[in-house]
């Protein structure tokens, strides 16, 4: 009896400017299989379901217990991480493309840099005074670590900017990752002494009033991040800001 | 005279902690990593970081704490920087609650403290299950912050490939390679600080990320840096078996009460949990009264060895036990375990607060690697490391939640060091090698792209992984070990005749794996024949033919270097530093 298949159809691209092309390929199932272990199937034998020799898969990964973010992509059309896309819960043939949002450098493989340039333009940091020994740190309570801590967990996959409809280069919409990060920043004790500054820095355009409110991002999360939450506090935070900057001229 | 300038390699907490320190002594700080700094392998760490606060009323000292770290590594390491590193735990852990790590709390908002393995203290702080996610998501926002300044220079997406060396074998600057481009350069500093990691992917699959391959150490190995204590590996206990990599099952689910079972009578098929407590073999608690399930790993790992292989009792005959947790409450298990919960379930598909865990031992990490001073330096001037990919904190076997804090000091000890050192560095005659090197480099990529063979490097690799799992991990025998040392042998004479699939100048990553794979083979020598050689056992490393520990012929640290012969590295032993603790026999099954 010939063993159990996986297919998959993988969108190639060998550079930027390379037309994209679909690939399909025909794996031996394996109990527990992901789409990565997918991938480095095809590394160890670069053939395609036909029969024709092509190259590994380009594509970023790294920790393969979705803590360290990078291998986001479209899978059978979903943004999400591709170590816990476990093949027995995908229909197949499982069709796996790039995210859309971001240059495409080659196959799978995007450039999501802009994420970390927009977490400095709001200062996502707390600014301490030095790293030597000035004693323990402000006093908090459980309730406000449990609120904090899942805005922390953001892994920076940037599936909900993916996602988002406003998120594209006419808005220059910042996306709901880096909102949740203004929001925990924002709420730390010594944090908050850059609130006014991150505020601002989301009024203008491309700032949180471009969000449309379709909840893509929440929905997409592969953290669940209270991400809709978070644009709402944010959102009134920034409008009491503009208000103040109004008034004191 | 210009500000020094210095490279720092690798984005993980070490290398994070050393480019703050540089950024804030009023050094520049060029900072390389293959991955966005924020996607290194410090965001696996789960469980905690050690530092005796003695927060709850136990009596706990910072001695305490040296002693259990220099006790848990049956006494190899040099105690001198163990006890450094152990007095400065309780400032890191305040130092990183002041920049923000939402570190669990107690109902009085001071931070909570659980127990690891190893120890009989509450000194492990923890935020949640994700700690060093969120220790080192702290120190890259502080990284960023310096970015911002201008002190600090991200070079991501770039992978080392060696040291350049002047014509006195200093360290002058790097070359690396623009993993999109694939751009050769060299690049000038005044000290280089390696923070590269551990070394899994020598053995395949392990609880490591993909990056964490050892090139860049084995890079600087080859270049004549002494390798110390590579035989020395770390078999975590709780791992889940996958196909692609080894997830790993914290120790924290032990320290949370946690409880590894199997049932007395092999093939038991009755439901779980119609398997009363009486019928139920809690081998750690029986074999081990005083630590119980918090024995330290090499103890739990060879006990679960011991069950499955010897007394048969694995479940449905598989190489699996529970891993226990569904006697706590749910809320208590969300509140301080979610995150590694999440993954069991995702990954397996069962919910851990209902069902047991099924888990196995799996490579986790290194306590060998380049060999430096008590200043972090190795023994080639100007080339510092820090955090796994050195030695020094951890002899034999380290204690679960010692690495955050030994990467953390490690880091900030190598910082302000290497910084002082490139301020008194004389500066290089002609351009300090950067040419001969840049060349050097450019030959081997050429012939490595073009080379006209037909052995796939993946496929290689996966043979250099089973042959060192199965020879040189839990249990080793001299006779296994020489099979796996030729193993690696026959693997670098095929790959010789390696074939890129891919022979395209963007983006290609099986050119970049296959230059890894290259380095993997050669250190892989350092573990194999280092443990050939140790003819006891000792912490992490048991040869059942030499059961005992030798103080007398093995109190030494191991040096490889590497000589290019096709016999492997050469090597050297070294005194331990033992002037504060006189090494004792290890026992758990007793008091200490």
């Amino acid at each position: 009896m010939a063993n159990k298949t996986v297919a998959f159809e993988i969108k190639r691209q060998a550079s930027p400017d390379a037309p994209a092309v679909w690939e399909s390929f025909e794996l031996e199932w394996r109990p527990g299989m992901n789409v990565i272990s997918a991938m480095m199937e095809i590394a160890a034998n670069p053939v395609t379901a036909d029969g024709r020799a092509t190259t590994p898969v380009t594509y970023d990964s790294n920790c393969l217990e979705e803590i360290c973010g990078s291998c986001a992509m479209r899978i059978n059309g979903k943004a999400r991480m591709a170590c816990s896309a476990l093949v027995d819960n995908l229909e197949q043939p499982i069709r796996v493309e790039p995210l859309s949002k971001f240059p495409l450098v080659r196959d799978l493989q995007v450039d999501r840099h802009v994420l970390f340039e927009n977490l400095m333009a709001v200062k996502a940091w707390v600014p301490v005074d030095g790293t030597y020994d000035l004693g323990s740190g402000p006093r908090v309570f459980p309730q406000q670590q449990e609120a904090n801590y899942p805005l922390s967990n953001c892994i920076s996959c940037c599936c909900c900017m993916d996602v988002c409809p406003q998120f594209n280069e006419d808005t220059g919409f910042v996306g709901a990752a880096t909102i949740a990060q203004v929001k925990l920043f924002n709420n730390h004790p010594t944090g908050k002494v850059f609130k006014e500054d991150r505020l601002r820095a989301l009024a203008g355009d491309g700032g949180i009033q471009e969000c449309g409110f379709a909840q893509n991002c929440v929905d997409t999360c592969p953290k669940q991040i209270p991400l809709t939450d978070a644009i709402s506090d944010v959102s009134r935070d920034v409008i009491i800001q503009k208000a103040k900057d109004f008034l004191r001229g | 005279m210009a500000a020094p300038r210095i490279i720092v390699v690798g984005g993980g907490l070490a290398g994070l902690a050393a480019v703050i320190k540089i950024a804030e002594a009023g050094g520049t700080v060029d900072l390389f990593s293959i991955v966005p700094v924020k996607r290194s392998h410090s965001v696996c760490a789960q469980g905690g970081i050690n530092a005796a606060k003695n927060l709850k009323g136990e009596g706990d000292t910072t001695d305490k704490h040296f002693d259990d770290t220099i006790y848990g590594g049956d006494f190899l390491a040099n105690q001198t920087p163990v006890k450094a590193m152990c007095e400065a735990a309780p400032a890191i852990i305040d130092l990183l609650d002041r920049m923000g790590v939402p570190f669990n709390r107690t109902p009085e908002g001071l931070l909570d403290f659980r127990r690891f393995g190893g120890t009989l203290y509450n000194r492990t702080a923890f935020a949640g299950a994700t700690t060093g996610q969120q220790l080192l998501y702290a120190l890259d926002e502080q990284v960023r912050r310096h970015e911002h300044d201008g002190k600090v220079r991200k070079f991501e997406g770039w992978e080392f490939l060696s040291a350049v060396l002047d014509s006195n074998g200093t360290a002058r600057g790097i070359t690396a390679l623009d993993l999109r481009t694939m751009e050769l350069r060299s690049f000038p500093a005044d000290a280089i600080i390696m923070a590269t990691g551990g070394v899994g992917a020598l053995f395949g699959k392990s609880t490591n990320s993909v990056v964490c391959t050892g090139s860049a150490q084995s890079a600087i190995f080859q270049q004549g840096a002494y390798y110390a204590n590579g035989e020395f590996i770390q078999v975590h206990p709780t791992c889940i078996p996958g196909e692609d990599k080894l997830r790993l099952m914290s120790e924290s689910a032990r320290g949370e009460g946690g409880r590894v079972w199997v049932p007395r009578t092999a093939g038991d098929k009755r439901p779980i949990k119609q398997i009363p407590d009486t019928d139920r073999f809690y081998f750690l608690e029986e074999w081990y009264p005083k630590y119980g399930n918090l024995v330290p790993r090499d103890v739990a790992t060879r006990a679960i060895h011991k069950v499955v292989y010897e007394l048969g009792l694995g479940l449905d005959g598989q190489p699996m036990v529970y891993l226990d947790l569904t006697h706590i409450d749910r809320a208590t298990l969300n509140r301080k375990l979610e995150g590694i919960l999440e993954i069991y379930e995702k990954f397996v598909g069962d919910d851990p607060r209902d069902v047991p865990m099924k888990i196995f031992p799996g490579m986790h990490y290194t306590m060998g690697g380049l060999w430096v001073d008590f200043n972090q330096m190795t023994n080639i001037p100007g080339i510092f490391a820090a955090g796994e990919c050195e030695y020094q904190y951890h002899g034999a076997n380290r204690l679960g939640a010692n690495s955050l804090v030994s990467c953390i000091f490690g880091g900030f000890r190598s910082g302000p060091n290497a910084l002082e050192y490139a301020k008194n560095l004389p500066a290089a005659a002609d351009d300090g090698g950067h040419a001969a090197e840049v060349a050097r480099q450019a030959e081997i990529n050429g012939k490595l792209l073009m080379n006209e063979g037909t052995e796939n490097p993946f496929k290689l690799w996966r043979e250099l992984g089973q042959a060192m799992t199965e020879h040189a991990t839990v249990i080793r025998y001299n006779k296994g070990l020489k099979l796996a040392d030729e193993k690696v042998a026959e693997l670098l004479d095929r790959f010789k005749n390696v074939n890129l699939s891919d022979r395209s100048q963007w983006a290609n990553t099986s050119f970049a794996f296959a230059r890894q794979l290259k380095n993997m083979l050669e250190l892989s020598r350092t573990v194999v024949q280092g443990a050939m050689l140790r003819n006891e056992s000792r912490g992490a490393h048991y040869k059942p033919d030499f059961p005992d520990r030798n103080d007398e012929q093995f109190l030494k640290t191991t040096k490889a270097s590497f000589t290019g012969s096709p016999d492997g590295p050469r090597f050297e032993y070294e005194e331990v530093d033992v002037q504060y603790i006189k090494p004792r026999p290890r026992r758990y099954d007793a008091t200490k």
